[in-house]
Parts: structure tokens; C-alpha cells; sequence
């Protein structure tokens, strides 16, 4: 019974996913209820839950793995995780810059 | 009921207007009277606008370049003209229309002339060169076209109803706001760029999906010839950079129709995040353009100098480092906006450096012409002046890249001839050259070299006067984009500029002739072996123009120029003993149905008819849905098809000499002493 | 496998890449419309700011809906992979039921905002507020014709490897709305309802 096996097995990835997925969740909305951290320290918190939770959505969901998948998604994965952090970092540091130097007068 | 469509849009208010609308009307109506007169309208339909054949579509593509040439050149002539004259007048083109002219100008030259120009010569070519027998989704690629030539229909229809954008190609706002641009012409331009731009991505996915999962057994990474890695750098450019247009353009249409804030003066809107948004798309696009055709001159070089391309690796390398690095140096197009020292040193750095791979590619070009046995045909003339010329603009480049040097060449002529000085070398000269290199394989003739010298040397010649000037003009502080001056130093340079576009005027007209003349003596032009240039790769191992299914046999691939290979072994013409039945996806319709939609549903929201894009986005969604439903149909060919094919190829390819009637092009018993390489 | 299956075969493997491409080039896209609402969060013009017009318990909602959501798609892309319609059918008809909810639930609040005066066209934040958010739904909105369409397939043939293609690139596509459903509440509204 191997697709039995196969199956529990598919099924426990999933469930695993939504375990992890669910605490990722709860942090952040409670930290966001319960409040108490500074504005700095809130942000890197809710980030690394995020980026974690989306680390979990891929693993667990999309099945992304670095040895099964095919080099051609992993590559086409990271060249967009690189281009994210290249055009929403250009944006945030371009537009940040400006905006400082126009408000100072 | 028609939103703001009313006969006010037509052009009666303008002769010139008139003018352009009665041409572009007559036009039309001339094609389709020529189609209807010879009766080959059913011919058309079947054979080439619902066929799903990438080389059929890569044709259809070049055909629509060419067209859209024309009308861009037409705009170019009519500036040249305009600033050659109006020194203290007015000249003939008053300023809203001649800013309506450099708007569709450069959307069209860079969107729908040389967009379409690089997709046709990759359609036709890069499933040949890696053995496949056509792209991973011939239906969706037969889509895109239409696609494209739905976002170029609402160019050419906006000089017949309503009137183009008068706020550049880049479209930036304030000015291409509501406030300052109340009419039609900004959601004509945006509208073009979003249904094209849809059209594009699907191509590039579709590319990048053809080379990684159908490259020939033994394709390797490190053998898939350099055109076709240009091809997958420039689509993987396509997937990741035009996101950026349509969310550029997509905010500026909801800023424009539904009153969001986005880059409005008022209500909290941020200008400068359009700049900074568009040129995320706008800089890997330069060099979508120009990737594809460094692919040609590299085959070219090859080629025409008999010998391998010098440190393949090298040139591979440099292209997939430019495919990521022009994703880094978008703010050089906007130093002048007022970002701090820093940002504008980090930007000005990472344009410097993604100059050294592409100085690198050239010495590579160099170094494989170094002591080979050089033939000077029309494609190797392209592409000797592109070395030099390109190496011109590229120096003018780095220059703009040094940001204080920006800030008094910003918007100057010196600009336009930088640009120009990349992209028509760069760009255009790489795409003339390889229509005049894959011409025979796609018909079967070569066309005529006399003609194609001449047209080369008409546009050299009319390229250096037309640009030239204008570097020393932008350096006398001329800016872009002038109606009239009043400054009688930059006439003669003008004028001199507007004789370089009469040369290049005759330039094109050379290449009509140079056509014309090859369909005339396309008997004495043919070439009957597939291979005309003793060329060295796999689009060449078939017979000209090659069979639908292109390979009898899906050939295995055992190094780099892999038809030399089987030159050499004297094996590239050896029949098989056996065959096998292929089977091909048939024609459809589905690209004329998205097409005509499309350019309705554009159509409709730059009138805002909401109702009819409604109805448009509903049907295609609709059809959408049904062919989910529809079973892919195939159409088999036979065996004995196969073979007789092959077997009719082959003979000729073995008997005939390379260029019938004409033995002195034929290179076969010097290449035999050349050692392979 | 017969030479059919493994053409079959071959083209499904090339659609799942090409429109795993595709899930690539939409999440640059969603990036861009995140760094615009990241350039445009302060700029509300005298109008409403994040700390005002969002709901805490509506977004709790809304995240347990899609997350929810995740899960029994998976769970139907994994039956209808192993051919068992009755349970893809199931797990699909709880999917939609899911999306369906966060839908009504986004509706209502986009419509009480503009009720309130804080409509797209009230400042540049709220224009990159609702362009976002609303582009999330729109993929919402497609993923739930989308799974109506493979419940119209399901019901009208035995399963078959197209049926399971369009499953395939479904849970993929549903994968990434959820994906970008935690940047939304992690970026949008988390931080603007944080005191
Ligand atoms: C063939 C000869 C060509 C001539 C004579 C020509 C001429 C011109 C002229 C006179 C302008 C306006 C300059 C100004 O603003 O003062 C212009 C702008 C431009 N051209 Fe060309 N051009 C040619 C080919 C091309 C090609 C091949 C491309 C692109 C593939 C191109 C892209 C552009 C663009 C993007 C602009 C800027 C439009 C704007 O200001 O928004 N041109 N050209
Ligand atoms: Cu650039």
C-alpha cells in the first residue's frame, strides 16, 4: 500500500504547513493586540514572522525543496526573490532619500 | 452611450492631421483591396494568420516591424524637417502636433517596431537552433501576436480618431495627468503599452519555457548556440521588467479615469514614484532590445568569418550578467530629480559597470574575426558597423553616467544622439542584419546583394549625419523635444541632421527595392542546400524554406555548432533509413478572436465605454473558459510525407552548389583547408 | 506509459513551468504595488491615515479565510491527483465557500470606507491602499471562476491528467494569493492598527 503511505503522507505535509502557518499568524496578531513594543522592534517582528510564514507557505505548500525541485523553478524563485529586494529596497532608499532631502528646505 | 467618442474626433481640424489619417486609412484599405483583388484572402487565413507555426508567426511578426518602421520614420522625417526650419518661425507643425509626433515616435520605434522586430527573428529562429520542433505553447504565441498587433492598431487608429499622447514616450506625469492632458491621447498610449505589454509576457514565458524544456537530446547549457542565450537573457528580462509598465501604466489610468492619487500634483500624489516605477521597466527594456541582437552578430561573426565564436564562454557569461545588472541602474535615467549624492553615486557605479561585460562581448566579436577568412556579404556589413558606431555610443554612455555630467547634458540633444547611437546600431542594424541572414532559410532565395549595400550605406551614412550633430547641439545646450529656436548656431547642424534622414529615407527605400528585385530574380537568388552562408548552426539543418515539422529527426547534439560538426563528418546530409509520423498542433482561430478584443477593449476604455470593455473582457474570459473545454486538435503527417521531403532536400542539398550561378560566393573548397574549429 | 501519456506528461510539466513563470513576473508585479503603498503611506493628504480605518477582528477574519483556504485546496489538489472526484469536490466546494467569505468580507469594507468618505480618490494612501488590496482581490475573484470552471470539468468527465494540470496550476496559483495575503496583513494592516 505505497499510495496509501504516499498519501499520509502528502496529507501530513499539508497539515504540518498549517500548523506552523497558524502560529506564524497568531504572533503577529497578538503582539499587535497586546502591544507594548517600540515601533522599530514591532516592525522587525511582524517582517520575520512574515518572512517565515512565506518560507513555510513554499515548503510546506508549494513543495518548493532544494533537492527535488527542478533547478529551473529554484533559479526562476530566487532571481525573483533577488529582483523583490533589489526593486522594493531601490524604491523604499530612492523615494526615502528624496523625501528627506524635500522636507529639510 | 459612446463615452467620450463624438465626431469632433476626427481630424478635420488640421490638414496634416487629415493628411496622416488619409494615409493611414488608404493604407489599410489598399492591403485589403490587394488581398480581396487577388483572391487570396482564404489562402491568408489558412496558411498564415490562424497558423500556430512559430516560423509562419516569426514572419508575421517581422512583417508588422516593418510596417511600423515606416510610419516611425515618417514621424522621424517629419521632425527633422520641422527643426531644420523653424530657426525664428514657426515652422509647419504647430506644437501640439509635432509633440504628438515625438510621442508616437518613440512608443512606436521602441514598442511596436523593435519589440515586434526581436520576437519575430527569435520565433522563427530559436526552436530551429535548439532541435524543437516549435515553442511550448504555439496557440498562446499565435495569441501574442495578435496582442501586438492590437496595442500597434491603437496607435496607428489614434491618428484617425482622437489624437496620440503629446507627453513623450515615457509618458511622465504631472503632464500626462488629467489637468494637463485632458484628452484622449495619454489613455491611447497607455492603453497601447498595457495590451501589448500583456502580449510580451506571455512571449517571454513561452520562450524561457521552449529553451529549458525543449532543447534536443545532448543540448546542453554550454552548446545552446548564442542567439538563443540572448534570446532566453532577453525573455527573462520580458517576464521581470514588464510588471513594471503595467503597474506604471495601470496606476496612471486609474489617476486618469477613476481620480486615484497617485502621481497627481494634488491629493498627496508622489510624481516621482512614476519615474522611478517606469524606468524599472524602461532600462532592462534597452537592453531586451539590444540582447537579441548581439544573439545575431554573434552568429554572424561566426559565420562569416569561418570560424567558432572566440570565447563562447566568455560572451555567454557577460550576457546572463547583463541580464541582471539591468536590473540595477534605473535611476541614471533621472538623476536630476533631486536624490542625494549617494544614491546618485550608487546608480552612476552600477552603470559603469554593466558597460564592461558588453566591452567584453565586443572584443569577443573582434578577437573571432581576428585572422578568419572574413566574407563581406550584407549581414557582415551590419555588423563591422555596429562594432564601431556602437562603441561610439556606448562611450557617450558612460559618460551620462557620471551624474555631474548628467546634470548639464539632462534632456539635451546630446541625449537623443546617445540613444539613438545605442539603439539604431545596437538594436535596428542587428535586426536588418538578421533578416538579410534568415531571409533565404524563411523563403527560400536570398535577397539581392547589391541592393542590400546599397541600403546599408545609405543608412550609415544617413545615420552619422542625422545623430552626429546632435551630440555637438546638445553640448550648445539644445534641449529635446523643440518645436522652434530661435538660436541661428544650431541651424546649420539641423540641417545637416535632416539631410542624414533624407539618407536614410533612401535607405529604406533601398531595402523595398532590394526586396522587390529578390522576389523578381528569386530563381537566380535561390538557394536550393538550406545552408547559403555555410553557416554553422541548427536552423540551417533543413531545407530553405524548412517543412513544417522542421526536423525529420530530432537531431542529437554532440557540441557546440553542431551542423558544422556534421559538415565536417561529411554526415549532415545522410538520409535515414526510416521515419516517423509526426504530429502537429493545428491552426486556430483563438489569435484573431483575443486580438480583435483586446483592440476593442482598449479602444472602449480610452473613450470610456465602459459598458463595451465590459462586454469585451467578458467575452474573453468566456472564451477563456470553452477552449478549457476544447481537446487540443492535431493534424498528422505522414511518414512517407516525411521522407519524400527529406529525401528531395537532401539530393539538392548534396548537388547543388551553395550559390547557384554564382560561384564566386561559393567558399566550400577554401573552408575545406580551414582546420574546424 | 504509452507514447501518449508521456507527451501528455511532457506538456503538463511545461505548462506547470510556464506558469510558475507567470506566478514569478505577478509577484514582481505585487511588489511594486507594495513599494508604492510603502512610498504613499504618509501621504494622506489631511484625510484618513492607517490608524484609522482598519479593523482588527475583520482582518483576524479574513487571514483565518484564506489560511483555512490553503489548506483545503491542498487537500483537493492531493484527492484529485489520486483520482478521487467525490473528496476534490468537497475539498474544492469548501474552498470556495472560504474565498467566497473573505470576498463578501473585503466588499463590505471597501464599501463602508468609501461610505465614510475614505474612498481611493480621497488621497494618494488610500490610492495605493486600495489598488493593492483590491488587486489581492481580483486574484481572489479569479481563483473562485477559476475553481468553478474545475467543478464544471469534475462533474462532466472522469478525472483525467488535463483535469489534473488545471489542478496543479489552480493550487499554485491559490498558493500565491495566500503568499501574499500574509504580506498584506503584515504590511498594510497589522502596522497601521498597532497603537
Ligand atoms: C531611423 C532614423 C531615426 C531618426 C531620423 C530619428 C529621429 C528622431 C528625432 C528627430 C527625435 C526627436 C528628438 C527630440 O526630442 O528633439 C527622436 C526621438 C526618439 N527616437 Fe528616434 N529616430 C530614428 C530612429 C529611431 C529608432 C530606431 C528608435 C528606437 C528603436 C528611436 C527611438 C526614439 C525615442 C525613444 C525618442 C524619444 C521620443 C520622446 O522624446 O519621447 N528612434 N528620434
Ligand atoms: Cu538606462
Amino acid at each position: 500500500m505505497t499510495d496509501l503511505r504516499q498519501h499520509q503522507r502528502d496529507v501530513r505535509t499539508y497539515l504540518i504547513g498549517f500548523g506552523l502557518a497558524v502560529v506564524l499568524t497568531v504572533i503577529p496578531f497578538v503582539i499587535t493586540a497586546t502591544g507594548g513594543l517600540s515601533r522599530t522592534w514591532f516592525d522587525l517582528a511582524i517582517l520575520f514572522a512574515a518572512i517565515v510564514q512565506v518560507l513555510v507557505h513554499l515548503r510546506y505548500f508549494l513543495h518548493i525543496d532544494l533537492r527535488h525541485t527542478p533547478r529551473e523553478n529554484l533559479l526562476a524563485l530566487g532571481f525573483t526573490g533577488l529582483l523583490m529586494v533589489i526593486m522594493i529596497g531601490g524604491t523604499l532608499w530612492i523615494m526615502g532619500n528624496l523625501a528627506a532631502r524635500m522636507m529639510g528646505t | 452611450m459612446f463615452g467620450r467618442l463624438t465626431e469632433e474626433a476626427l481630424p478635420f481640424y488640421s490638414e496634416i492631421a487629415m493628411a496622416g489619417a488619409a494615409v493611414t486609412v488608404l493604407g489599410g484599405l489598399f492591403v485589403v483591396a490587394i488581398v480581396l483583388w487577388t483572391g487570396s484572402l482564404g489562402y491568408l487565413w489558412r496558411n498564415w494568420l490562424t497558423s500556430v507555426d512559430h516560423k509562419r508567426i516569426g514572419i508575421m511578426y517581422v512583417v508588422v516591424a516593418l510596417v511600423m518602421l515606416l510610419r516611425g520614420f515618417i514621424d522621424a522625417l517629419m521632425m527633422r524637417a520641422q527643426q531644420a526650419m523653424a530657426m525664428n518661425s514657426p515652422g509647419y507643425l504647430p506644437p501640439e502636433h509635432f509633440d504628438q509626433i515625438f510621442s508616437s515616435h518613440g512608443t512606436i520605434m521602441i514598442l511596436f517596431m523593435a519589440m515586434p522586430f526581436l520576437t519575430g527573428l527569435i520565433n522563427f529562429v530559436m526552436p530551429m537552433q535548439i532541435g524543437a520542433r516549435d515553442v511550448a505553447f504555439p496557440r498562446l504565441n499565435l495569441i501574442s501576436l495578435y496582442l501586438t498587433a492590437a496595442g500597434a492598431g491603437l496607435v496607428l487608429i489614434s491618428l484617425v480618431i482622437g489624437k496620440f499622447s503629446t507627453a513623450g514616450w515615457t509618458g511622465y506625469p504631472p503632464f500626462s495627468e488629467n489637468e494637463f492632458s485632458p484628452g484622449v491621447g495619454v489613455d491611447y498610449w497607455i492603453w497601447a503599452l498595457v495590451v501589448s505589454g500583456v502580449g510580451t509576457t506571455i512571449t517571454g514565458i513561452n520562450f524561457i519555457t521552449t529553451v529549458v524544456k525543449r532543447r534536443a537530446p545532448g543540448m546542453t547549457w554550454m552548446r545552446l548556440p548564442l542567439f538563443t542565450w540572448t534570446a532566453l537573457c532577453a525573455s527573462i528580462l520580458i517576464v521581470f521588467a514588464f510588471p513594471a509598465l503595467t503597474v506604471a501604466g495601470g496606476m496612471l489610468a486609474l489617476d486618469r479615469s477613476a481620480g486615484f492619487h497617485f502621481f497627481t500634483n494634488d491629493g498627496g500624489g508622489n510624481p516621482m514614484n512614476f519615474a522611478n516605477i517606469l524606468w524599472m521597466w524602461g532600462h532592462p527594456e534597452v537592453y531586451i532590445l539590444i540582447l537579441p541582437a548581439f544573439g545575431v552578430f554573434s552568429e554572424i561573426v561566426a559565420t562569416f568569418s569561418s570560424k567558432r565564436l572566440f570565447a563562447y564562454k566568455s560572451l555567454v557569461f557577460a550576457t546572463v550578467v547583463i541580464a541582471v545588472l539591468a536590473f540595477t541602474t534605473w535611476l541614471h535615467h533621472f538623476f536630476t530629480m533631486g536624490a542625494g549624492a549617494s544614491v546618485n553615486t550608487a546608480f552612476g557605479i552600477t552603470t559603469m559597470i554593466i558597460a564592461v561585460p558588453t566591452g567584453v562581448k565586443i572584443f569577443d566579436w573582434l578577437m573571432t574575426m581576428y585572422r578568419g577568412r572574413i566574407r563581406y556579404q550584407t549581414p557582415m556589413l551590419w555588423t563591422t558597423a555596429f562594432l564601431v558606431t556602437f562603441t561610439i555610443g556606448g562611450v557617450s554612455g558612460v559618460l551620462l553616467a557620471v551624474p555631474a555630467v548628467d546634470y548639464t547634458l539632462h534632456n539635451t540633444t546630446f541625449l537623443v544622439a546617445h540613444f539613438h547611437n545605442m539603439v539604431i546600431p545596437g538594436a535596428l542594424f542587428g535586426f536588418f542584419a538578421g533578416y538579410t541572414y534568415w531571409f533565404p532559410k524563411a523563403f527560400g532565395f536570398r535577397l539581392d546583394e547589391r541592393w542590400g549595400k546599397r541600403a546599408f550605406w545609405l543608412w550609415l551614412v544617413g545615420f552619422y549625419l542625422a545623430f552626429m550633430p546632435l551630440y555637438a547641439l546638445g553640448t550648445m545646450g539644445m534641449v529635446r523635444r523643440l518645436q522652434h529656436y530661435d538660436n541661428p548656431d544650431w541651424q546649420p547642424y539641423l540641417i545637416v541632421a535632416a539631410i542624414g534622414a533624407v539618407s536614410v529615407l533612401l535607405g529604406i527605400a533601398s531595402l523595398a527595392v532590394q526586396l522587390w528585385v529578390s522576389i523578381r530574380d528569386r530563381e537566380r537568388l535561390a538557394d536550393k542546400t538550406g545552408d547559403p552562408w555555410n553557416a554553422r548552426t541548427l536552423e540551417w539543418y533543413s531545407s530553405s524554406p524548412p517543412p513544417a515539422w522542421n526536423f525529420a529527426r530530432v537531431p542529437k547534439i554532440e557540441g557546440l555548432d553542431p551542423f558544422w560538426r556534421l559538415k565536417e563528418r561529411g554526415e549532415a546530409y545522410r538520409e535515414d533509413e526510416s521515419y516517423d509520423s509526426i504530429s502537429l498542433p493545428r491552426n486556430s482561430p483563438d489569435g484573431v478572436v483575443y486580438g480583435a478584443l483586446a483592440f476593442l477593449f482598449g479602444f472602449s476604455m480610452v473613450w470610456h465605454i465602459y459598458w463595451l470593455a465590459l462586454l469585451c473582457l467578458l467575452s474573453i474570459v468566456a472564451h477563456l473558459i470553452a477552449s478549457s473545454f476544447r481537446r487540443p486538435v492535431e493534424q498528422v503527417i505522414s511518414a512517407d510525407e516525411i521522407a519524400r521531403h527529406d529525401h528531395e532536400w537532401k539530393t539538392a542539398a548534396r548537388t547543388a552548389s551553395r550559390y547557384d550561378g554564382d560561384p564566386l560566393c561559393d567558399y566550400r573548397p577554401v573552408l575545406r583547408k580551414v582546420p574546424a574549429q | 506509459m504509452s507514447q501518449v501519456d508521456i507527451q501528455q506528461h511532457e506538456e503538463n510539466e511545461e505548462r506547470a513551468y510556464g506558469f510558475w513563470l507567470f506566478l514569478m513576473s505577478d509577484a514582481i508585479l505585487f511588489s511594486l504595488l507594495f513599494a508604492t503603498y510603502a512610498v504613499m503611506v504618509t501621504a494622506t493628504d489631511d484625510g484618513p491615515t492607517r490608524s484609522e480605518i482598519f479593523g482588527y477582528w475583520r482582518t483576524v477574519a479574513n487571514t483565518a479565510l484564506l489560511l483555512c483556504s490553503s489548506l483545503t485546496m491542498g487537500l483537493a489538489s492531493i484527492a484529485i491527483r489520486e483520482f478521487d472526484k467525490t473528496t476534490g469536490l468537497r475539498w474544492i466546494f469548501v474552498t470556495m465557500i472560504l474565498a467566497f467569505g473573505f470576498l463578501v468580507l473585503e466588499i463590505q469594507e471597501f464599501a463602508g470606507l468609501v461610505a465614510q468618505g475614505a474612498g481611493p480618490d480621497r488621497s494618494g494612501f488610500l490610492s495605493g491602499y486600495y489598488t493593492l488590496v483590491g488587486t489581492h482581490g481580483a486574484h481572489v475573484t479569479i481563483g473562485l471562476i477559476w475553481m468553478a470552471v474545475l467543478c464544471l470539468h469534475l462533474a462532466l468527465r472522469p478525472i483525467d491528467p488535463i483535469i489534473q494540470s488545471i489542478t496543479e496550476r489552480l493550487t499554485m496559483f491559490w498558493h500565491l494569493v495566500g503568499i501574499v495575503w500574509i504580506g498584506i496583513y503584515s504590511m498594510v494592516y497589522l502596522p497601521g492598527l498597532y497603537q
